[in-house]
């Protein structure tokens, strides 16, 4: 094109516009790539951990436990039970016979067994994977030096197993599921306490209260609320939920449980008190939510006599939906993810059986990982990033579904 | 609210003034709608014309820190008096509004929600046809009425506001700039349907469009800032549409009218 002729007191400037903004362009690219590689460093730290060499050595020699020429593993049911009463004490038997009779159980759970209680294979050392794919020979000189009875296998720390056991002391048999259904029953009373609360907040908020000093304070604070430290809501829950209403939250007022045992240390208290913890989210983005519905649809229906209730009911909150979704779905990833109130709330460190009630002691994943990374053995370290993995794949599916849910209420017109 | 038709004019307002607040948007106005006739309110931007006609059905209330001072008759009863709510007001005085709205539902169901929240139990297909007949929708859209209200062209959706405004029976019908986001095609449908509707509603209508309101209204209200510092909204001049047109009484009507300024 030919160059503008320059018209005075106008400088010809374009090029030099053109550069800033290209440089602005690669600033912003910057930052999206810092976050990007961010990301992939933490991805690859938890992948890192949650495979790799362990090295391993049975207490009692498997070859010790062959009968009549036939392996261990191979062995039929009955031999294996008859093992189990030879070696177990009486005592320790009769417990197992009592929790599930050895006749009920299948061969394959009567042999872990045996590998549990009778051959008890210890870990001697884990490695990570990078090391484990870089210096596989190193790792094997070196063990069979220090080690020469300990066996050498690549594992995934997850595994199916791992997902489906409950929690043990022993890394090798250890599993999450009593973690994750923890989290799943926290979470659940979390949304019930504050999705309807906190829509029910963010409608009377925008749609019904005066523009007063009142209000414009209370929504001042909740504002605020949304920036309170997560622990400062452990000590709120554990001082309402825990002490002060510990006859419901232990379920004592149902007669689920006796009055001098009963403990308020229970996934109801933990799912109340995160419910407390995002009830600000809620509230916040949900109100933003309904302030987007346009004014000429409660226009419409103001037009033709509908009440407030029905504009709101019928137009607003459909329209909303999405939005309020959305809103709930950042507060859930928040609310699955946090560790801290519930150290305070008193989750549980150590148990290995499920919730199965509101009334339940409970652990959750973030508290079942920050208690492995604090161990001082490495592979529970391995354990740890296992259960990240599982938290992340948790999360993300809690939120697909969000997702869907939400695209479903946005598809109507 | 009483229901009589008694009176001569179905709204009336004496010595109406609306504010924004503490800012005094509209003074004084003084204005008699007449019986299935058509009232066109016109008047350059900023005026006050849309805030006068959210006035004659409390539309007003929706905005926050609206009040008004004097009074607003409907069938000689004020809208304002503690006893009235606002609901029944806007039940029977209806209203269109400048940017088409349906409900983002089927067209269908634009109609049907709107008689289903006043209670109607008689058939619903037949008042869904007679309201989109009426609103001379009905030939365009009685194979899709199940399809969005928001999937037909601006015109028609218009078209589709009327009918639903209609479904319900008002009494009056206020109009707020309707044509202004439509085509001449489109606006001349909307126009001729006035007319039609006149003979069973009475319709005031706010229009930039002084052609708009020389052909489609029977009176005229002129509105214009004066007073308060020219800050202010007041109808300066209100008489049958022909007169305002041909013999206007007041210099800034005339010079508005045929186009001097404004």
């Amino acid at each position: 094109m030919k160059e503008k002729a320059i018209v005075q007191g106008f400088a010809n400037n374009l090029e030099a516009r053109n550069r800033k903004g290209l440089i602005w362009q690669v600033v912003f690219q910057a930052s999206t790539i810092v976050g990007i590689i961010a990301l992939i460093a933490l991805l690859l730290n938890i992948i890192n951990g949650a495979f790799g060499y362990v090295a391993y050595e049975a207490k009692v020699d498997p070859d010790t436990l062959a009968v009549d020429g036939v392996a261990i593993q191979d062995q039929n049911q009955e031999q294996l039970v008859a093992r189990l009463q030879s070696t177990l004490s009486k005592g320790a038997y009769n417990k197992l016979e009592n929790q599930k009779p050895f006749a009920e159980r299948s061969r394959e759970e009567v042999y872990q067994l045996v590998v549990e209680r009778i051959i008890r294979p210890q870990v001697v050392e884990v490695w990570n994977l990078w090391l484990s794919l870089t210096q596989a020979d190193e790792i094997r000189a070196a063990l069979a030096q220090e080690h020469p009875g300990a066996e050498l296998d690549f594992v995934s720390w997850l595994t199916y197993d791992f997902v489906s056991r409950p929690q043990t002391s022993e890394p090798l048999t250890a599993g999450v599921r009593t973690a994750i259904l923890g989290s799943l029953w926290t979470i659940l009373f979390t949304i019930l306490l504050a999705f309807p609360i906190g829509v029910g907040a963010a409608i009377y908020l925008e749609e019904y209260a005066s523009d007063n000093w009142l209000n414009r304070i209370i929504q001042t604070n909740i504002n605020n609320l949304a920036g309170v430290p997560s622990i400062v809501y452990g000590i709120l829950g554990l001082a309402i939920f825990v002490r002060t209403l510990e006859p419901l939250t232990s379920g004592e007022v149902f007669g689920l449980v006796d009055p001098t045992t009963a403990n308020g240390r229970t996934v109801l208290a933990a799912g109340l008190t995160l419910g407390l913890l995002v009830l600000p989210i809620i509230i916040i983005n949900a109100k933003e939510a309904i302030r987007a519905v346009p004014r000429s649809l409660r226009n419409a229906s103001y037009g033709v006599g509908a009440t407030k209730w029905q504009t709101v009911w019928s137009h607003v909150l459909p329209n909303a939906m999405p939005g309020i979704l959305t809103g709930t779905i950042l507060a859930i990833s928040r609310a699955i993810g946090e560790t801290a109130p519930l150290v305070v709330v008193g989750a549980s460190t150590a148990i290995s059986f499920d919730p199965s009630s509101p009334f339940s002691k409970f652990t959750t994943l973030p508290i079942q990982i920050y208690q492995w990374t604090s161990r001082p053995q490495e592979e529970f370290r391995s354990l740890a990033a296992a259960s990240i993995l599982v938290l992340l794949v948790l999360l993300l599916s809690l939120n697909a579904s969000a997702v869907l849910l939400r695209n479903r209420f946005s598809r109507r017109f | 609210m009483k229901n009589n038709s008694d009176h001569k004019y179905v709204i009336e307002t004496h010595t109406l003034d609306i504010y924004y607040g503490s800012f005094k948007a509209v003074t004084g106005v003084n204005m008699k709608v007449e019986r299935n006739a058509i009232t066109a309110i016109i008047g350059p931007s900023g005026c006050g014309k849309s805030t006068l006609l959210r006035a004659f059905n409390r539309m007003n209330e929706l905005y926050a820190g609206t009040s008004i001072k004097g009074e607003v008759l409907f069938e000689g009863q004020d809208i304002y008096a503690k006893e009235v709510d606002p609901v029944e007001v806007r039940y029977r005085i209806g209203m269109v509004f400048q940017k088409p709205n349906p409900f983002p539902k089927s067209i269908y169901e634009n109609i049907a929600w709107t008689a289903r929240i006043h209670g109607y139990k008689g058939n619903m297909d037949e008042l869904v046809e007679n309201s989109l007949r009426q609103a001379a929708l009905w030939d365009e859209v009685k194979d899709k009425l199940h399809q969005s209200g928001l999937s037909i062209s601006g015109g028609q959706q218009q078209r589709l506001c009327i009918a639903r405004a209609i479904s319900i029976k008002p009494e009056v019908i206020l109009m707020d700039e309707p044509a202004s986001a439509l085509d001449p095609i489109a606006t001349l449908k909307i126009e001729e349907l006035m007319q039609e509707l006149k003979k069973q509603y009475t319709i005031v209508i706010v229009t930039h469009n002084m052609q708009q309101a020389a052909r489609a209204s029977d009176y005229t209200a002129m509105m214009m800032l004066s007073g308060e510092g020219e800050r202010s909204g007041t109808v300066i001049e209100f008489d049958q549409t022909q007169r305002i047109f041909t013999i206007p009484k007041d210099k800034r009507t005339e010079d508005y009218v045929t186009g001097r300024f404004g």
